[in-house]
């Protein structure tokens, strides 16, 4: 599909322009299936403890073919890396500052006030070159997020530090091929009036140029963040299907059956479909303005 | 003296030293040496001063807009001090594919960029061009039109239009001549004086116009002081033009040229106008916003009459000029229009729109202050109670004809 687009047929960065995804360090296509599920060990107890080392770097990556953007990031990449573990394991998270700015990690998720991750309450701001952990339950099940909430907070949000939270249900849900889409954009001008790039994963276009690879019939998880700042909502369609949708995916029943749902910021939920018919099938924000600003993609179904 | 003496003995001495070295080497001395300076500044002194301490500045400028169907061409002009790169371009929120020489424009380069975009007759655009620093650099067409291709039948419409507002307006008011020549001289010195009222009114109008087309202007070379270089230019070239013209009248003891210069000199200031009048006609015409039909050209005639009345005026009372003169007169006023109307609709460009308006304010305040002297009283007295109301009628026609037309 390189190419698509231009004139009426549709919105598309300069033809032929890529963004380089070795210099950026992730390529979102990756992004789109890694979970990091840290490294356990039993606890006395017999419970499971799963611990994950986050590092917070400022880092220039390229949003738009040629178009730089000055970076915050956890691990070196935008989203940061979706962390997942089970439903009522001790979680255990190292966060390490190496940024020149100080940050915090705050989960979305039951804890205890001090272990929020925000300033003047628990280890409050992390410094630069300092560390310390957050420590808490996976509580409840469902699809959850982080994000720094360091002073400003759209700032330090709009600069990238975010990431999927996924925590699995005791009992786990069916067999499935599963994709992490965290919604995002980039007020590259810094006038923190709307962006100028929007995207699923970072990387404007990416899946119209690399479309989704999936098959016909199998189930479909997609795990869908919306962390989007300065507009107030996101949305998703997908051509031609219809999926189940799970807000937040604290329920195992869905709550929709539908081909477009809605979110606010830090609004999540999971979405499962079968396709039904091979090919290219588009999907994008239903916020067209967005769409054609870059969140827009193609599944590749065979 | 003795003081003065001494002064004079040691600067003697002092030119003693150098008295064997020829003027010329003397000149290009300090010439050679500043132009060391200057390349040692270049190449060493700006080092010392290390980096700027900002992030780079990023000013593009947008001087022309050409609208095909289905096409945006946009020249772009850096207007700031550092190299830009157009990474990419959306337009109406919405990314488009574009063609471009080189993504990087040098400081005062210029570059051409054509999206790929199916603009809407009637819509307004914003274009917005994303730099690789992620700044933005915004362009607004106001109501989308396609730019008319310069061809024969385009020419024709803008030398007829140019004819409309400018030739046979100025051609009408001068048919005043025979009545002028029959009015008394008192009534004479008003309509100079209203000539006068009228002329400083297009020059304000001009001043007016030309500090609002300047604001638009990239700033690379200049914004509103073109506008006083060019009615410096137009001011001193007619002052110039004027002495040589007297010059050669003295020699020719000719009865009458005085007046016929002095007409003359009126034509070429209102033909100045009437270029940055044809300027701005064409330019609308151009983005569309020109209201073609009858009004247009029945507002101008009104308009432009009083010009043509201004011409003859100070030939009232003189041995009739011959027809060919007078011809001339009223193609050296009206005919500019023309070119203008040309410049305006084939290659806008605001720069140059402000120097040529400034050419014309230039050119009128020099005619103003030939025309004062000739309705002066037998007291020598510019301003009394006639000519004031002359002024002020001249001002007064101005703007009650000027209502009906809007470019």
């Amino acid at each position: 599909m390189k190419g698509h687009g231009g004139g009426a047929a549709g919105p598309t960065f300069r033809k032929g322009d890529v963004v380089d995804h070795a210099a950026n360090g992730f390529n979102p296509t990756d992004v789109l299936r890694d979970f990091d599920y840290g490294k356990t060990r039993k606890l006395a107890s017999g419970r499971t403890l799963r611990e994950w080392e986050v590092v917070a770097q400022d880092k220039e990556i390229e949003v738009a073919p040629g178009v730089k953007y000055p970076a915050w990031t956890f691990n070196g990449r935008v989203p940061g890396p979706t962390l997942r573990c089970r439903e009522g394991e001790r979680l255990r998270v190292r966060f390490v500052n190496g940024s020149e700015h100080p940050h915090t990690m705050h989960f979305h998720g039951f804890h205890a006030p001090e272990m929020d991750g925000v300033p003047e309450v628990g280890a409050g701001l992390i410094q630069p070159g300092q560390s310390t952990t957050y420590e808490f339950d996976a509580d409840p099940f469902g699809l959850h997020l982080y994000h720094c909430h360091a002073g400003p907070l759209a700032e330090h949000i709009a600069r990238g530090m975010y990431g999927a939270f996924v925590i699995d249900p005791k009992e786990g849900r069916p067999e499935a091929d599963e994709m992490v889409m965290v919604m995002n954009g980039f007020n590259t001008n810094f006038d923190f009036e709307g962006n100028q790039v929007y995207a699923v994963n970072t990387v404007a276009f990416h899946h119209v140029n690399e479309p989704i690879k999936v098959s016909r019939g199998e189930l479909t998880r997609i795990y869908l963040v919306n962390i989007l700042e300065f507009d107030p909502i996101n949305s998703f369609h997908v051509h031609g299907h219809f999926f189940d949708y799970y807000p937040t995916g604290t329920k195992l029943e869905p709550r929709d059956f539908t081909d477009t749902i809605m979110q606010a910021q830090a609004e999540r939920g999971i979405v499962e479909m079968r396709f039904k018919f091979p090919g290219q099938v588009m999907f994008h924000a239903h916020k067209t303005e967005f769409a054609e600003l870059g969140w827009m993609g193609f599944f590749e179904v065979s | 003296m003795e003081a003065k003496g001494a002064a004079h003995g040691q600067a003697g001495v002092r030119r003693g030293v150098l008295a064997r070295v020829p003027a010329w080497a003397l000149g290009l001395i300090p010439l050679a040496l500043i132009a060391a300076a200057l390349v040692a500044l270049l190449t060493v002194g700006g080092d010392t001063l290390g980096e700027r301490r900002g992030p780079p500045v990023e000013d593009l400028a947008v001087e022309q807009t050409v609208l095909r169907p289905g096409e945006v061409e946009l020249t772009l002009r850096n207007a700031g001090p550092d190299p830009v790169e157009v990474a990419q371009v959306f337009v109406n929120d919405a990314y488009v594919d574009y063609t471009t020489g080189t993504q990087q424009v040098g400081r005062l380069g210029a570059e051409t960029v054509t999206l790929d975009y199916p603009w809407q007759e009637g819509s307004p655009l914003l274009v917005t061009l994303l730099t690789s620093s992620g700044a933005t650099i915004e362009h607004e067409v106001d109501v989308a039109v396609a730019t008319p291709e310069p061809d024969g039948g385009f020419y024709g419409l803008m030398a007829l239009l140019g004819i409309y507002v400018g030739v046979i307006p100025v051609a009408l008011g001068m048919l005043f001549l025979p009545f002028l020549g029959r009015v008394r001289e008192h009534w004479i010195r008003i309509f100079m004086a209203a000539t006068v009222g009228l002329l400083g009114f297009l020059a304000v109008d001009a001043y007016l116009e030309g500090t609002e087309i300047a604001e638009e202007s990239t700033g690379a070379f200049g914004g509103v002081e073109l506008l006083f270089i060019g009615a410096a230019l137009a001011y001193f070239g007619l002052v110039a033009l004027d002495r040589f013209l007297r010059s050669r009248r003295e020699r020719a003891d000719a009865a009458g040229a005085g007046a016929f210069q002095l007409s003359l000199l009126v034509a070429i200031g209102i033909g100045l106008h009437n270029l940055g009048e044809g300027l701005a006609i064409g330019a609308a015409y151009a983005i569309g916003e020109l209201a073609l039909g009858a009004f247009l050209v029945f507002g101008f005639a009104l308009h432009n009459t009083t010009e043509g009345l201004a011409i003859v005026a100070p030939l009232a009372k003189r041995t009739r000029p011959s027809f060919a003169r007078l011809a001339a007169l009223g193609l050296i006023a009206g005919a500019p229009a023309i070119l203008g109307a040309f410049i305006g609709a084939s290659a806008y460009n605001p720069e140059v729109t402000a120097l040529l308006l400034g050419i014309g304010i230039g050119a009128i305040v020099q005619v103003i202050v030939q025309l004062v002297p000739t309705f002066r009283d037998r007291a020598g007295r510019a301003l009394y109670p006639a000519s004031v109301g002359g002024i002020l009628a001249g001002v007064a026609v101005l703007y009650v004809t000027g209502l009906v037309i809007s470019v």
